[in-house]
């Protein structure tokens, strides 16, 4: 009789987290096992030597090395803007804090495509910065991705510097230290598990960033994930791509793996410093500065993409915006482009149910109180595995998904599902992170007194986890949809050139000759913009702490 | 009627409670008394269904309660801080299990509750709003609502402020008999088992190692330790515990477990000692005595009497403050 209730946990613990690891199963274990199965069989025959032969590559080389060095330029600037001013949004007040905080949030869920366009209508040879020569080079691809990042690190580090407790440094003050002795001998290592797990998020989004290096880059410049897509669309060398794509692999799981040991989970249910911040004084102003830099990286290029998409010839117009309903000059399109928005709208939709629903199951086992060291160990695996799609490019998932999903017994080449379920993927980790750390602050004894009231399962789910859980689920529904809207990397290889989504009808019309399909691009890229700005405004409002944290 | 017979938990392989026997008769209260890390608090979660059982059986009413969950036991659970559900109100809280069962009349039976526990008028109240004993009398009515078959208690006071403790204490007392509930409390202060349950069991490293009426088990502890762990400041052993049994007026024992007041400075009495050292508190005098044959040992004086360190004084032996036990090992 005892066997029962102690095995009756483990075989719960699986049913719950069946259809998850199903979904995982078909839609990213084997997309990824083809591809890797790609590099290692050539002609039916076993044959690891193509994958060295590869890396051996001069190209690969190169490829690699600005990878890194890019990427590691990146994080490095996003820190060093980042925490001054996560100090200065976060334990200061100011008239508009609240809104900046949130405006400097949107650029991390801005579709890259659509930053990509920005920083050209910048740093373009006819744009404002065009006199400074960045078009096109290393710096400007820093810059692209500074400017997605430095979000994270505000955010990130932000959040745990605002639920700091403030009695230590008073304390140091106290003894006698002055403000810099203070930050350098107990607030910062106090916050160096924030800055740290920011920094290795950071590097992996710089690390596996797509749509910003493809267009910026041009061609001089290449990132591993830009490699892939070109070695598979325009050079078809396919064992090449899916070579690259196991040193990415590789690199990043070692990398998540690394995170994972480094991300302390701080539990939101301890008592959060209430004490209101001091207004903002002369001391303050390595912040100042650090947020003003900031507000002007991300400032500009958005303006100066609204300005272009208002210019039409030598004056300012809606031309640009009314063409949206058009296929561009000499029929870049094959449907309108908002047709294209439509499409992208209901495919944001789909792909925004599939990972809430995934990512709340799986959230919910992996936050569950464990017995026994074994169950702990299976939970914890499970939360690294559904991490993973964090990991793999959404490049390589989506090349995955067009070499192993294309024949029976799972043919879906035709499905208009298959977009949607490749972004949930990619959604899927930021929603359970979003999701995890709020169920996780649950006192379980709550669950256990509801339980002894009488409440089964399901009532005690209504009762103790859903008032807590409705407002970050809302959050990470926003997330979601906005991460679905800007998707690119897994999109452009799975999208039906009749049902392009608005990322790559974007990238289709700046490709395209002509002034029109570039004005074209330049709204298209406005009314994205917008869109995912508003849903993330939306977000902001129901003021989840959790929301963006790894 | 709740019996446990022989029940063991384990956490990993490691025995957090061993070979545990328990009865709670219908409308008594149990407390299991114990140091913290005695696995008194695994117990309770193994009776409420929140533990597996590694071994032996608990069972209610003759029907064992292995593989049936904790929501169909019918036990209340309270614990520590309370567990309130932060966003429902009082009221709601309190008809948290009502609701669940649809019983009828239900906001009259909240209102009877929230009197029962001394809080008429807080039924749109918020728990944040509450203090720590209020919120303690709110989860009290919640378990006690649907007049759970069993009321398992987990350190309900420990968690308040001594003052607080004591009053709730009576009160949980007054509370329990009126409402006939069964219970069983977890506990490490004495003081709180003493006030509230009849019958006690001691926990100690996982085991039970005596229970019985709660007088008898103070009058007449099992061992040294169990001794020690209810209060009594000292356990003579050997000749000093035969000085003190004789001058009681008491046959002679192996081991004799001392109370702090048991020995009182007085005139006429058949000990002598030289204080060793005096602290005055608001009842009394404690007095740490060398008393001739025994050692030092604690002792009592009234507080217009001044003993000073070195004086000699005699002292008196309240029987009633002794209890004899078995010698330690």
């Amino acid at each position: 009789m005892t066997r029962w209730s102690s095995l009756s946990r483990p075989l719960a613990l699986a049913a719950l987290a069946a259809v998850p690891l199903a979904v995982l199963g078909v839609f990213f274990v084997l997309p990824v096992l083809g591809m890797i199965s790609e590099g290692f069989w050539s002609g039916g025959a076993f044959d690891p030597g193509a994958v060295l032969e590869v890396l051996g590559r001069p190209r690969v080389h190169r490829v690699v090395w600005f990878t890194v060095w890019s990427a590691l330029a990146g994080t490095a600037f996003s820190l060093l803007l980042g925490i001054p001013a996560a100090h200065l949004l976060h334990r200061r007040s100011f008239p508009g804090r609240r809104l900046l905080r949130a405006a400097l949030l949107v650029p991390f869920v801005l579709p890259t495509v659509v930053v990509g366009v920005a920083f050209r209508e910048l740093i373009g040879e006819a744009g404002p910065l065009g006199f400074l020569g960045l078009d096109g080079s290393a710096g400007a691809i820093v810059a692209g991705l500074v400017f997605f990042n430095v979000a994270v690190v505000i955010r990130a580090v932000g959040a745990a510097w605002e639920s700091l407790d403030p009695r230590p440094a008073e304390a140091a003050a106290a003894l006698g230290a002055g403000p810099a002795h203070v930050l350098r001998t107990v607030t910062l290592p106090m916050l160096r598990p924030a800055i740290v797990s920011a920094a290795s998020v950071v590097f992996l989004f710089c690390a596996t960033a797509f749509g910003v290096v493809l267009t910026l880059g041009g061609l001089r410049y290449s990132s591993v994930e830009t490699e892939i897509y070109l070695l598979t669309t325009n050079l078809l060398d396919l064992q090449a791509a899916a070579a690259l794509s196991i040193v990415q692999l590789l690199a990043i799981t070692a990398l998540l793996f690394v995170t994972s040991r480094l991300r302390a989970v701080p539990d939101p249910s301890l008592a959060r410093s209430t004490a209101r911040p001091p207004r903002v004084s002369r001391g303050d102003w390595p912040g100042v500065l650090a947020t003003a830099l900031v507000v002007v990286l991300v400032g500009l290029p958005i303006a100066a993409l609204v300005a272009g998409s208002l210019q039409v010839g030598d004056g300012y117009g809606l031309a640009n915006y009314r063409a949206l309903t058009t296929e561009g000059s000499r029929n870049a399109l094959l449907v309108p482009a908002t047709q294209a928005l439509l499409t992208s709208l209901r495919t944001a939709v789909d792909a925004t149910w599939m990972a809430l629903s995934l990512g709340l199951l799986v959230a919910v086992v992996v936050t569950r109180r464990s017995r026994t060291r074994s169950e702990r160990r299976a939970r914890g695996v499970l939360d690294g595995l559904f991490m993973l799609p964090l990991g793999v490019s959404a490049v390589t998932l989506g090349f995955g998904f067009l070499i192993t999903l294309d024949r029976p017994p799972v043919d879906f080449r035709d499905s208009l599902l298959l977009v949607p379920i490749a972004q949930a993927l990619v959604a899927l980790p930021l929603v359970v992170r979003t999701l995890a750390p709020v169920l996780g602050g649950v006192d379980d004894r709550q669950r256990q007194a509801a339980a002894s009231l009488g409440a089964g399962p399901l009532r005690t789910f209504l009762t103790v986890d859903l008032p807590v859980v409705w407002k970050p689920l809302l959050a990470a529904a926003g997330f979601a949809f906005a991460v679905s809207l800007g998707e690119f990397g897994a999109t452009s290889f799975l999208a039906r050139e009749d049902h392009p989504t608005l990322p790559i009808v974007i990238f289709h019309l700046i490709g395209h000759p002509g002034a029109m399909n570039y004005g074209m691009a330049l709204a298209a890229s406005v009314l994205l913009a917008a869109t995912t700005a508003a849903v993330l405004l939306l977000v902001e409002r129901l003021r989840v702490p959790s929301v963006g944290s790894f | 009627m709740l019996t446990l017979s022989g029940v063991s938990v384990e956490y990993d392989g490691a025995p957090a409670v061993v070979d545990a026997s328990l009865a709670v008769e219908d409308g008594h209260v149990l407390a299991v008394l114990g140091p913290s890390g005695s696995g008194k608090s695994t117990l309770l979660r193994a009776i409420a269904g929140l533990e597996p059982t590694a071994a032996g059986s608990i069972s209610w009413d003759g029907h064992d309660l292995a593989g049936v969950p904790t929501h169909k036991r019918g036990f209340a659970l309270m614990f520590q801080d309370g567990q309130l559900f932060g966003h429902l109100t009082v009221a709601r809280n309190v008809g948290y299990a009502l609701r669940l069962r649809r019983t009828p009349g239900a906001a009259a039976r909240v209102r009877e509750l929230l009197a029962l526990v001394g809080l008429e008028g807080y039924d749109d109240r918020l728990p944040a709003t509450l203090s720590g004993g209020e919120r303690q009398r709110v989860a009290l009515a919640r378990s006690l609502a649907v007049q759970p078959r069993l009321l398992l208690l987990d350190e309900p006071l420990s968690a308040l402020d001594a003052g607080l403790r004591e009053r709730l204490a009576l009160d949980l007392r007054v509370i329990l008999r009126a409402a006939g509930t069964t219970a069983l409390m977890v506990t490490h202060d004495q003081d709180e088992a003493f006030t509230v349950a009849d019958r006690l069991a001691v926990m100690r490293a996982g085991r039970v190692v005596q229970q019985g009426e709660i007088a008898e088990v103070w009058r007449a502890p099992a061992d040294p330790e169990t001794a020690l762990f209810l209060g009594y400041a000292r356990v003579l052993e050997g000749p000093p515990a035969g000085v003190v049994l004789r001058a009681a007026g008491l046959p002679g024992a192996p081991a004799v477990a001392v109370r702090r007041s048991a020995l009182v400075v007085a005139p006429t009495g058949p000990l002598a000692g030289t204080v060793v050292s005096g602290r005055i508190t608001p009842e009394q005098i404690r007095l740490v005595v060398d008393v001739d044959g025994v050692g030092e040992i604690d002792a009592v004086a009234r507080l217009d009497s001044r003993p000073g360190a070195g004086d000699r004084v005699a002292l008196a032996v309240d029987a009633s403050r002794l209890a004899v036990t078995p010698a330690g090992r």
